[in-house]
């Protein structure tokens, strides 16, 4: 390994017997305890409703456990909306549906990102030079700077979803949620994607945390998987001890190792 | 289907792409500021900026409201009546206006229309209804078929139709058109596809216009009584005649009532046809 080593092992987030029980009676996510440590790629890893999303949505309270609570590292339970708030303007987040406005241009849907650092009247105002300069790097840094200015409806899925990461970026966060970010996109976008996650792990000494399907890509990206299945997790180890009695227990059969 | 996307002039430096921006604000801004004059000049010319003309019409509107008052729902047996024409009146006229709202809407919208002769007939026949108040359409009407409700319901349905029309074709061109796509690529003929493929779509916004449009017909249809057209509005005016403000302040509650009670029966519809 590297030298990210070192600041390994400090948790960042726990989940404190977390429960979810949505209204309509579905039960996402049994008792579920966990901690995130500092430095890593954690993937939350199982096929669709093992309760993956439900899980990531909790920890910046995007959905409000049933029971339990998501601890922060200073100890403090996550109850407050002002305590809610300023934790979220921490913890970047990254959609499935890049969540992005069609009709504005990629530069000022990466703005958005600095909207907890302003009041409502500094907002409509407008940004400052730094926050527009940090917002372009963050679209260089994803490839983009050429579309800076380009509506983001006339972009493609892949790049739509670059897009949400230079917004996570620029909110300059201390732990960055993805939930299913490649579950739309093409194999090599995919892979495009998953890298600059991970190079912003190992750089920016930002820890990710990110919801996937795709074993192969697990395997390729984590330091760590959390297996989930049925709403319980059922592994929790570094990818090397990911083996076909732990495979089934997330995937329920046999599962294919091919890939 | 990869289309080109607007070609832009590659611009490398981050200053240049920051002023670019900047100018695409300041353009909006202006924007803005051209709308709020015309919008103060509007304000202006109408007298809405003249405050000593305003505060003298206070006094008279405080007295024709203390002689509203109280009301006077002495006569409310003869109301009943009325109010059941009125209701019957709105519903039919908006069944008319629904009913002629469809093939209309289909055949303005630009993404289902047969060709551009039709759309561009159909968008000027909308015009045209949207254009000619229901008050002047029922004057004819009444010239046309005589006194009582018919004039009314059809005084009402045009006019509406020039609305309803529009708004038809407008929630058909924002119908996503992916779905059909899928439509004509299972070999469907025209109709088909927009039976199948786009009312399925448009539908809750269909319903939500139709409903929001009955409501309006209700309201409408009490002025429909000054030119003769039957319901409550015939008493609103006949109390208004003999100067009988109580009795016209108690006519306008009860409008006001069934309005509430149509709005509500027509959010329960909505709700339904989501």
């Amino acid at each position: 390994m590297d030298g990210s080593m070192s600041i390994m092992g400090r948790d960042i987030l726990s989940v404190d017997d977390v429960e979810v029980v949505y209204p309509n009676g579905t039960r996402a996510l049994n008792k579920t305890t966990c901690q995130f440590m500092d430095g890593e790629v954690t993937v939350l890893l199982g096929p669709s409703g093992a309760g993956k999303s439900t899980l990531l949505r909790t920890l910046n309270l995007l959905t409000q456990p049933s029971a339990g609570h998501i601890v922060t590292s200073a100890g403090q339970q996550l109850k407050s909306r002002r305590d809610i708030r300023f934790h979220r303007r921490d913890t970047a987040m990254i959609f499935q549906q890049h969540q992005l406005i069609g009709r504005l241009s990629t530069l000022r849907n990466v703005l958005m990102a600095r909207l907890g650092r302003h009041s409502v009247w500094s907002s409509l105002a407008g940004f400052s030079r730094a926050e527009k300069h940090l917002a372009l790097e963050s679209l260089s840094r994803v490839g983009l700077f050429d579309k800076a200015l380009t509506r983001c409806d006339s972009l493609s899925g892949g790049q739509q979803q670059r897009v949400g990461i230079a917004r996570a970026l620029t909110q300059e966060p201390k732990l960055i949620l993805a939930d299913e970010p490649i579950a739309s996109l093409d194999p090599a976008s995919s892979d495009r994607v998953m890298k600059i996650l991970r190079d912003v792990c190992r750089e920016d000494r930002i820890p990710v945390i990110v919801s996937l399907h795709q074993l192969d890509f697990a395997k390729a990206y984590a330091d760590r998987i959390i297996g989930l299945c049925d709403g319980d997790i059922v592994f929790d180890g570094p990818p090397s001890a990911l083996d076909n009695a732990a495979l089934s227990r997330i995937y329920g059969a046999p599962a294919d190792t091919t890939n | 289907m990869t289309r080109l996307l607007t070609a832009q002039p590659a611009l490398t430096n981050a200053e240049d792409v920051l002023a670019e921006d900047s100018k695409g604000r300041r353009k909006l801004l202006l924007q803005i500021a051209v709308v709020a004059a015309i919008v103060i000049v509007s304000l202006w010319m109408t007298g809405m900026l003249d405050r000593s003309r305003l505060t003298s019409g206070l006094p008279a509107i405080g007295i024709l409201g203390t002689e509203m008052f109280p009301p006077d729902f002495g006569r409310w047996r003869d109301w009943v009546g009325p109010l059941v024409e009125t209701l019957a009146m709105s519903i039919a006229g908006t069944a008319l206006a629904v009913a002629l709202s469809l093939p209309l809407g289909f055949l303005a919208a630009r993404n289902t229309s047969p060709n551009k002769v039709i759309y561009q007939v159909s968008r000027v026949v909308l015009n045209t209804l949207r254009s000619i108040p229901e008050l002047i359409m029922g004057i004819i009407f009444v010239a046309a078929v005589g006194f009582g409700m018919l004039p009314g319901v059809l005084a009402l349905g045009l006019h509406s139709v020039g609305m309803v029309g529009k708004f038809f074709a407008e929630a058909i061109e924002h119908a996503h058109p992916a779905p059909i796509e899928a439509t004509e690529a299972s070999g469907a003929t025209s109709m088909q596809v927009i039976l199948h493929g786009v009312l399925p779509q448009v539908f809750p916004q269909f319903a939500d216009v139709s409903m929001y449009r009955w409501e309006y017909n209700f309201r409408a249809s009490t002025v429909m009584g000054m030119v003769g057209a039957g319901g409550i509005g015939t008493e609103l005016v006949g109390s208004l005649r003999l100067l009988d403000y109580p009795q016209v302040s108690a006519v306008l509650l009860v409008i006001l009532a069934c309005v509430t009670v149509v709005d509500i029966l027509s959010n329960m519809l909505r709700a339904k046809f989501r």
